[in-house]
């Protein structure tokens, strides 16, 4: 059996996606980033091995997310994509018709505007990090519950508090002091939803026009007290596709299917990969005044790979 | 003299050649990490990354011995016309001792705009002054021209990088010239030097115009080097500004009829300070000229680029062009303008049905 393997390296998960040749999702693996890229994705692709049937041979890879390029290295990827273009390909291969993805991940926010099928806008959040997966998290931690419940208790609110939701260190300053007055969790936690979505649409959202069908996804689309919050708003109905936490690496599955498809053959490194030694190293270059902090790759002791710096000085030939 | 000027990517080469023309000596560095750090630290925090920028410079060449700051102002409420006295201002409060002259519009006062060009030239007769900025406003043209056409070649380049390599040997050449026949010369060496250079020739790139903001339009170091960066990804950029057309509209002449203010009067009909007109009208022109995307670079908080993005939903969805507004700030990662360079090209490209790219 053929397969076709997806990975997205963002700030906090890592997901990976094994889809077969009718694009059928295989198995899907969704981790903790844990500021750790390299040792995630070899922890993935050991427990990915385990799980896929033994008959299942990988044709073709995708790499995607902000940390595309190291995973790139590690696997050798046929296809490596920002993940603004995957979503969009997973979220219309999931939801054909659909003309808005709403997806709020760990560390950015974005939305795309689709019309028959094709990406005809998106913004993606520049310099705030308020109504993002981050944040959310923090805020669960602080108050003792996991994340996991953070949306169900938000459902669970009866009255509304109204959180400030234009910066997150000021949100949380007010959900602090909302707390102290003697607010409910519960509805403290629908107030911050919906601050966020506020946030979301009022930033990101502005001037775009959201028609429906409209596809919530990434980490944060698990939280129904923000699917809520967002129904609301929008006074229509939300979406929430079954893959909804890995579709970035869905889409570049995808996306490697076709590719391989062109190209015949993968650049996939195979299973041993994941147990060789990568080492990181970085240091900044004294050239000139842009000061480039150069990132190096080592495996097994050999240079790998090199980025991070704007002339070509560094370049690998 | 130490004289220190904001620093505008290679038009400082022909800004550098004019003070020195009068017996100074221009220590401006090259903005870096440093600057900006510099400058962060000492503004207020909601100020605008050019304006620390700015500051970062000043006080990197203060620390340097400068002895004078020559900056321009500007008109309209756009805040940046009185960052020249509010510099001024944090300058001192850190103990600094300098000169500082401030280039108001022309147009604001006669008196005002000689007084302080004989404070910089010094005894120098009025017709060596003129005959000086005349040559060098020769030589800001010329840099224009070239760096035009540096935008035309980089995305057919066979090598990645031999244009920029090319292009600063070419600078130099223009920096060297003495007189304006040598700055000429200079211009015809620097095309045929960019032309020579291997290209793919039947390449067909996306034409994506860049707008907004002047000094993050003009600044490489203040937009992580969009105009680089896109190059290499295959695509042709034009800018909507270049500072021979700023300096001929706000300093030495009539001010000129501006096509962009006038494409503009349909969504905005008045001047909002800063470049927010010229950034709607632009789109609008990029949009007539089929141009295939518009990349709209703003500094976080600027008022004028946020009325103006306000406007370009509707202004993209009249004239059919997409759009993408990219708020620039303190971060020096590229990395996350490089994804969303990367998704806008693949934007424009599934617009035209194309599937192919030069780089994915």
């Amino acid at each position: 059996m053929n397969g076709y393997l997806g990975i997205d390296v963002g700030s906090v998960s890592t997901n990976l996606v094994v889809i077969n040749e009718e694009q059928n999702v295989i198995t899907n693996l969704y981790l903790r980033t844990k500021g750790e890229p390299i040792k995630v994705v070899q922890q993935g692709l050991q427990d990915l091995k385990e799980e896929i049937p033994a008959d299942l041979e990988i044709k073709g890879v995708g790499t995607t997310g902000s940390g595309r390029k190291l995973a790139s290295v590690i696997v050798g990827a046929d296809i490596v994509k920002n993940e603004i273009t995957t979503h969009a390909i997973a979220s219309s291969h999931q939801v054909p018709d659909v003309r808005t993805i709403l997806e709020i991940g760990g560390q950015d926010s974005k939305i795309i505007i689709l019309r028959d099928g094709i990406v005809v806008d998106f913004a993606m959040n520049t310099v705030c990090a308020a109504g993002t997966g981050s944040f959310l998290d923090q805020q669960a931690g602080r108050l003792q519950i996991p994340i996991e419940e953070f949306g169900d208790l938000a459902l669970k609110s009866e009255n509304d508090v109204r959180i400030a939701g234009r910066c997150s260190v000021f949100a949380e300053s007010d959900m602090i002091h909302k707390q102290q007055l003697g607010h409910s969790v519960e509805d403290i936690i629908n107030g911050l939803c919906q601050a966020l979505v506020r946030n979301y649409l009022n930033n990101i959202g502005k001037g775009k026009d959201i028609l429906g069908p409209i596809v919530f996804q990434g980490g944060v689309a698990a939280n129904k007290g923000i699917k809520a919050a967002f129904a609301e708003a929008l006074d229509t109905e939300i979406i929430v596709p079954e893959n909804y936490d890995v579709m970035g690496a869905l889409g570049s599955a995808l996306l490697a299917q076709q590719k391989v498809a062109k190209t015949g053959t993968t650049n996939f490194k195979g299973w041993d990969s994941a147990s060789l030694d990568y080492q990181p190293s970085s240091f900044e270059c004294e050239s000139c005044t842009n000061r480039c902090e150069v990132i190096e790759i080592y495996v097994e002791e050999e240079l790998a790979a090199r980025w991070g710096h704007r002339c070509h000085k560094w370049d690998m030939v | 003299m130490k004289v220190v000027l904001p620093y505008l990517s290679n038009s400082h080469v022909a800004l550098k050649s004019l003070i020195e023309s009068f017996d100074h000596q221009v220590i401006t560095n090259q903005p870096s990490k440093k600057t900006l750090s510099l400058g962060v630290q000492h503004s207020p925090e909601f100020a605008c990354i050019p304006f620390k920028i700015l500051l970062g410079t000043y006080i990197e060449a203060l620390e340097n011995g400068a002895e004078m700051i020559i900056t321009s102002g500007g008109k309209g409420p756009c805040r940046a016309g009185h960052y020249g006295q509010l510099h001024k201002e944090i300058l001192e409060d850190l103990g600094y001792e300098f000169e500082m002259i401030v280039f108001e519009s022309l147009t604001d006062s006669f008196r005002d705009f000689f007084g302080k060009i004989r404070k910089v030239a010094g005894d120098a007769s009025w017709i060596r002054i003129f005959k000086t900025i005349w040559r060098e406003w020769n030589r800001l043209t010329v840099l224009d021209k070239l760096q035009q056409k540096v935008h035309k070649v980089r995305p057919r380049e066979l090598k990645p990088g031999h244009t920029t390599d090319v292009f600063d040997e070419v600078v130099d050449l223009v920096a060297q010239a003495e007189s304006i026949a040598e700055i000429k010369e200079a211009k015809k060496q620097g095309i045929d030097k960019l032309e020579a250079i291997p290209q793919n020739k039947d390449f067909e790139p996306l034409k994506i115009g860049i707008i907004g903001e002047i000094y993050v339009v003009l600044e490489p170091f203040a937009n992580l080097e969009v105009e680089k960066v896109l190059g290499e990804m295959g695509v042709e950029v034009d800018r909507s500004i270049y500072l021979s057309d700023w300096t001929e509209e706000h300093s030495f002449f009539v001010p000129a009829e501006d096509p962009a203010r006038d494409a503009a009067k349909p969504y905005l009909d008045q001047l909002i300070g800063g470049h927010g007109q010229e950034s709607v009208g632009s789109t609008v022109l990029y949009g007539q000229n089929d141009y295939d995307g518009v990349i709209h670079l703003a500094p976080f908080t600027c008022i004028p680029e946020i009325v103006a993005k306000s406007i370009l939903p509707e202004v993209s969805k009249e004239e059919d062009i997409p759009v993408l507004t990219l708020f620039l700030d303190e971060k020096t990662g590229g990395e996350g303008i490089r994804t969303r360079l990367e998704a806008f090209i693949d934007l424009l490209l599934q617009k035209q049905g194309r599937k192919e790219m030069k780089i994915s």
